[in-house]
């Protein structure tokens, strides 16, 4: 019954689908819109049994004064800092209109360090492509030229640079030729190697041979 | 947007620094930003998911949110039955509603397994979708725009590059011969893509950086006019 049932739903759920797909007509059609919708309740769930759960670690955390415990307290405090707000005086449905207390602390505690932590990136990444950008071989030097024409054609000085060139082989254009051409046929490539994998591991799941999400017991 | 050391602008640019801070060593004023973030992008999906999505979409249909709101929001499914005595399609929301219950019974650790029907549906819908969406759009669409007549540099570039990238993931067979040389040329044209989005990337992470910078130095210090 604990592993039985839910490949049973997979299986179900998962034909459901592929025949609304190629049979778009009643009762197929009202069923994929019905499963979607539940889909989407269940997604929702399954982000606040994550919120939740970080909570109860954070709590196990502080009980036991595991350490760095004291950084599980400021976690709950900014869990609690949004959400009190978000929920008792934001208005409710309209918490993330300009002026609410939810908004003013997304614009200036959640926006500054999510943004920080992304641009911070920025540093790994330039420490990452020194080590990868050492024109050793032909394909590190495809890499690296590759790089370089995106990167400078982004920016103004990449056509300042390049304005002796014929117009279309400047640098900016080299860019875009780039992205658009051997770039798009790489990204393809891939594209429809991850499709078939998709395609291929989902088969598997709706039929139950792949089954270690539902782990052991 | 207000500039100079106003208590917001200060409150982020000091967030804004911890995070930064991290350059030099880990260090406990990153580590405080760094739990804060944790807890207030956590307490934000949390509402935002409750007003976006389980509320209008759970409680409105089966009728729950009616129940404590006064006013004329429209009769939920409980409404109907209760006072109408006839069935209505939404009250199946119950099974969702009842789904997502079950997917928090993994908090309780002798009632986790529970949690593996929701888990189920989630994994039949996902794979379900998948299959007809992918196979559609990122397979046969992208080979239908691949087969172009070869009028330019750039269609046989596409063409070739398509191909021998694709043999490249082919490992049914020893990559040697044709099959091997086909194979190098994809491995050309994967490093041209892997080059590419890494440009873009490291373009993208910059904006950020200097958006970042922006702040500190010209909203908030105002160094920078």
């Amino acid at each position: 019954m604990r592993r039985e049932i839910p490949l049973i739903i997979t299986a179900i759920v998962g034909f459901t689908y592929i025949i609304q797909f190629f049979v778009p007509h009643w009762p197929f059609n009202i069923l994929e819109g019905l499963l979607t919708s539940w889909m989407l309740i269940i997604f929702a769930f399954a982000i606040w049994l994550g919120a939740l759960n970080l909570l109860k670690v954070s709590l196990d955390k502080i009980s036991k004064r595991s350490r760095d415990w004291p950084y599980a307290i400021i976690t709950i405090a900014g869990f609690l800092m949004i959400a009190i707000p978000g929920f008792l005086f934001s208005g409710g449905r309209r918490f993330q209109d300009p002026g609410t207390a939810f908004d003013y602390i997304y614009q200036n505690v959640y926006s500054p360090l999510s943004s920080t932590m992304f641009a911070m990136l920025a540093f790994y990444v330039a420490s990452a492509s020194y080590r990868a950008f050492r024109a050793r071989t032909k394909e590190a030097t495809l890499l690296l030229l590759a790089a370089f024409f995106v990167m400078l054609g982004r920016v103004p000085i990449g056509d300042v640079l390049s304005s002796f060139l014929p117009e279309g082989y400047r640098m900016s254009q080299m860019a875009d030729w780039i992205m658009n051409y051997p770039q798009t046929a790489g990204q393809r490539a891939i594209m429809i190697g991850i499709a078939l994998g998709i395609v291929s591991t989902s088969l598997r799941l709706i039929l139950g041979i792949e089954r270690s999400h539902l782990g052991g017991e | 947007m207000e500039t100079g050391f106003t208590f917001t602008n200060t409150l982020a640019a000091i967030l804004t620094i911890g995070i930064i801070s991290f350059l030099w060593r880990d260090n406990p004023l990153y580590k405080v930003c760094e739990a804060l973030f944790v807890g207030v992008s956590a307490g934000y999906w949390f509402v935002s998911l409750w007003y976006q999505n389980l509320l209008p979409q759970l409680f409105d249909n089966l009728g729950i949110s009616q129940l404590f709101s006064s006013g004329s929001a429209e009769d939920g499914a409980l409404q109907v039955l209760f006072k109408q005595g006839r069935f209505d399609d939404r009250l199946f929301y119950l099974v969702a509603g009842l789904l997502g219950l079950m997917m928090l019974m993994r908090l309780i650790p002798n009632l986790g397994w529970i949690s593996r029907w929701p888990l189920g549906f989630i994994i039949g819908t996902t794979s379900g979708l998948y299959f007809t969406t992918y196979f559609q759009s990122n397979a046969m669409a992208q080979l239908k725009s691949t087969v172009l007549p070869f009028t330019t540099v750039g269609n046989i570039v596409m063409v070739v590059g398509t191909i021998c990238g694709l043999v490249y993931f082919y490992f049914s067979k020893e990559h040697k011969g044709a099959l091997g040389g086909a194979a190098k040329i994809g491995t050309w044209f994967l490093m041209i893509t892997f080059g590419a989005s890494f440009g873009y990337t490291v373009m993208s992470r910059m904006s950020l950086l200097i958006g970042r910078f922006d702040f500190l130095f010209s909203t908030w210090l105002g160094l920078v006019k």
